[in-house]
């Protein structure tokens, strides 16, 4: 018992559960503005993996940090166009077109790496984002180095909570987006194109997700690795509807997912030799599925979530 | 403006013409990243051709290749028929292939016709259950069976790794992460000498056949169809949905473990954890480049082993990455996608003279 105590308030416990979150804050949000313009985006998967390929291979060609985080932003968004035109114009199966997308992305970003580094045996090695150092604040006790040993992409996501949460539910084009993914018919109505508010939102929603795969590459390691997204994607789209589509709530269900695996992880040194390692590593998987379980019955699907729209047509 | 009209009944050369279309689409398409590694795309594809067509060898390695995705194929096309998504084929193929080992290497003796059939019933059993797991938590509880599908892929992996690692790690195979080799009277026999090619390939042809006769045969069939079509229609029809998601996800996930048997069984003797490279996931590629027939699985996964095993052979001899085979695979996902929509509704572009003369 005073063991498990004893990681619950030691600070480093709670900067990794906050580090192991980070890529999925950015998955969930990303993942959660499709849905709310009523579109599954299955496509998250690839778009992980071609943020983390095009985000690290933009700084190791030679583009700052930054500049590759917006590569890998605009990587997320052309897949996104792709599973937009593909569902919305087009109404084709939500969960076809987004297993496509991921296939597509994540061969393209496979394929695109390796033509590149044809023969290397290690993979190359960039110079990741350094935790920000804030003078004062990272001299907190236990507050300063749990948050303040952070990258500078963990605050970007922490930011994008709040703006995406404030753009949902305090701007018009929140609305707008809510309500395509609720009654399309109604946007119609007033005049707005559905096409055109799902298929941006699809966009935005995907640029994000790749930012995701892009912390990965960047900050949590400093190189690419073939399967490194490892079930990421999907994860995110569990926490989606345990979030029940809600920002806060997204940033809820990725801190608990991120300390439970920084607790597994470290419980793991405690009882590694009674239990196989791919036990603790089956954890996060297993504990999708749980969090699926427990919000099943009172999951409130966007109403116009995988229906497609045609104008004109009720 | 374009506008889509819905069409009627699809007769099978349109449905034959899209598949067709939407296969050299994503072999046009590979051009560009062909381009892109400094392929000349002509002698790319001739390679391509002879590797995989080029001997009698290249032709068997083709068909050893295609008896997987013909299994995982039917797994996803049986589903999605009936609109049940299961994107699970992956670990359902990989429990098949456990529980084959587990029953092959010691467990049971006898002679190869009692082995082999129940090798091969233990590989169906413990992939349809494995795909009971979420068809139970969708019919029961509603939770979305595409989610848990795949999270379960990656369960089921590690399941295996620690397995290999474990109770059932070869004492003879040097420390390697790797099952004890399948009983000789177990083995599926190969079908010419020399070749890899092995009785999974009749096994999936059989399969093929008898999913075909399920769905335009039978009553289940009908009710697979129906509940594909419109459940709350065929439920208010009295169709009994539930049952029917049911037999459809044990007969998908069984499919699925079929593959792996064919995999451990037939062609490797034993089992590792990488024994496929994404058979389940290139089932849904062959299932929706097969406009979800039957018949049409079997063409569309001889196209799409012949694209791995050609691209195999093409990065032996040029150096350009195999990953083009995936990519390739992937284009023609989002080819055949787009094409089906020509199948459905004749595209019109409307705003021109003609609309205008409608107008008046």
């Amino acid at each position: 018992m005073t063991e498990i105590l004893d990681i619950l308030i030691s600070a480093n416990f709670w900067a990794a559960a906050l580090r192991i979150a980070t890529p999925l804050i950015f998955g969930v949000i990303g993942a959660l503005v499709c849905e709310r313009a009523g579109v599954l985006n299955l496509g998250i998967e690839g778009i992980f993996t071609a943020g983390a390929m095009a985000g690290w291979m933009a700084v190791w060609l030679g583009a700052g940090l930054w500049g590759g985080v917006l590569v890998a932003a605009m990587a997320g968004a052309f897949f996104g166009l792709i599973h937009a035109i593909l569902t919305v114009p087009l109404g084709l199966s939500q969960h076809v077109s987004g297993i496509g997308v991921t296939l597509f992305a994540t061969s393209l970003s496979y394929f695109i790496y390796r033509t590149a580094l044809p023969d290397v045996s290690s993979p190359p090695r960039i110079e990741a984002f350094k935790p920000l150092d804030i003078p004062l604040l990272s001299d907190l006790p236990f507050i300063g180095p749990a948050l303040f040993q952070q990258t500078a992409l963990t605050f970007l996501a922490l930011a994008l909570v709040l703006a995406t949460a404030y753009v949902l539910y305090r701007t018009p084009l929140g609305l707008a987006i809510r309500a395509v993914g609720d009654n399309p018919a109604a946007v119609e109505s007033q005049g707005l194109s559905v096409y055109a508010i799902r298929i941006g939102t699809v966009v935005a929603g995907s640029a994000i997700m790749a930012l995701g795969g892009a912390f990965l590459t960047m900050s949590a390691f400093d190189a690419f690795f073939f399967g490194m997204v490892n079930g990421r994607g999907w994860i995110c789209i569990a926490l989606t509807v345990f979030a029940s589509w809600r920002p806060g709530k997204a940033l809820i269900g990725a801190l608990l997912f991120g300390a439970f695996d920084a607790f597994q992880v470290r419980l793991q040194t405690e009882v590694g030799s009674f239990i196989p390692g791919q036990v603790f590593l089956m954890m996060p998987y297993l504990l999708s599925i749980a969090a699926l379980i427990v919000v099943a019955r009172k999951a409130d699907y966007p109403r116009a979530l995988l229906v497609p729209y045609f104008r004109g047509q009720r | 403006m374009i506008r889509f009209e819905p069409r009627g009944p699809v007769p099978v050369s349109r449905m034959l013409a899209v598949s067709v279309a939407a296969a050299l689409a994503a072999l046009m398409l590979a051009a560009i990243p062909m381009a892109f590694a400094g392929l000349s795309v002509f002698e790319a594809y001739g390679l391509m051709a002879k590797g995989a067509f080029g001997s009698l060898f290249a032709f068997t390695e083709m068909l050893t290749r295609a008896t997987p995705l013909i299994l995982t194929g039917l797994a996803a096309a049986v589903a999605f028929k009936a609109k049940l998504w299961n994107i699970g084929a992956e670990g359902q193929l990989y429990a098949g292939a456990l529980a084959a080992v587990a029953v092959g290497t010691g467990l049971v003796s006898g002679p190869a016709y009692v082995l082999i059939p129940l090798v091969v019933l233990a590989g169906a059993l413990a992939g349809g259950l494995v795909m009971l797991g979420p068809t139970l938590l969708k019919t029961r509880l509603g939770v979305d069976e595409v989610v848990t599908t795949l999270l379960l892929n990656f369960v089921i992996l590690l399941f295996v790794q620690m397995m290999l690692e474990g109770p059932m790690q070869d004492p003879m195979g040097m420390g390697w992460p790797q099952s004890e080799p399948i009983l000789d009277e177990a083995a599926l026999p190969k079908l010419m000498a020399r070749m890899r090619i092995h009785w999974g390939l009749i096994v999936a042809l059989v399969a093929a056949l008898g999913v075909w006769f399920l769905l335009k045969r039978t009553v289940w069939g009908f009710e697979i169809r129906a509940v594909g079509e419109n459940a709350a229609a065929a439920r208010h029809a009295g169709i009994p949905v539930t049952a029917t998601f049911i037999r459809v996800g044990l007969l998908s996930g069984a499919l699925a473990g079929l593959a792996g048997v064919g995999e451990v069984a037939g062609l490797k003797g034993y089992l590792t954890a990488d024994l496929s490279p994404g058979f389940g996931y290139s089932g849904i590629v062959v299932a929706m480049l097969a406009g979800l027939s039957p018949v049409g699985v079997v063409l569309a996964a001889l196209f799409i082993a012949s694209i791995f095993v050609g691209a195999d052979s093409m990065s032996r001899a040029t150096g350009v990455s195999n990953y083009l085979a995936d990519l390739i695979v992937a284009m023609a996902l989002i080819s055949v996608l787009v094409s089906g929509l020509f199948l459905r509704f004749k595209v019109r572009f409307v705003g021109g003279p003609a609309a205008k003369e409608a107008a008046e």
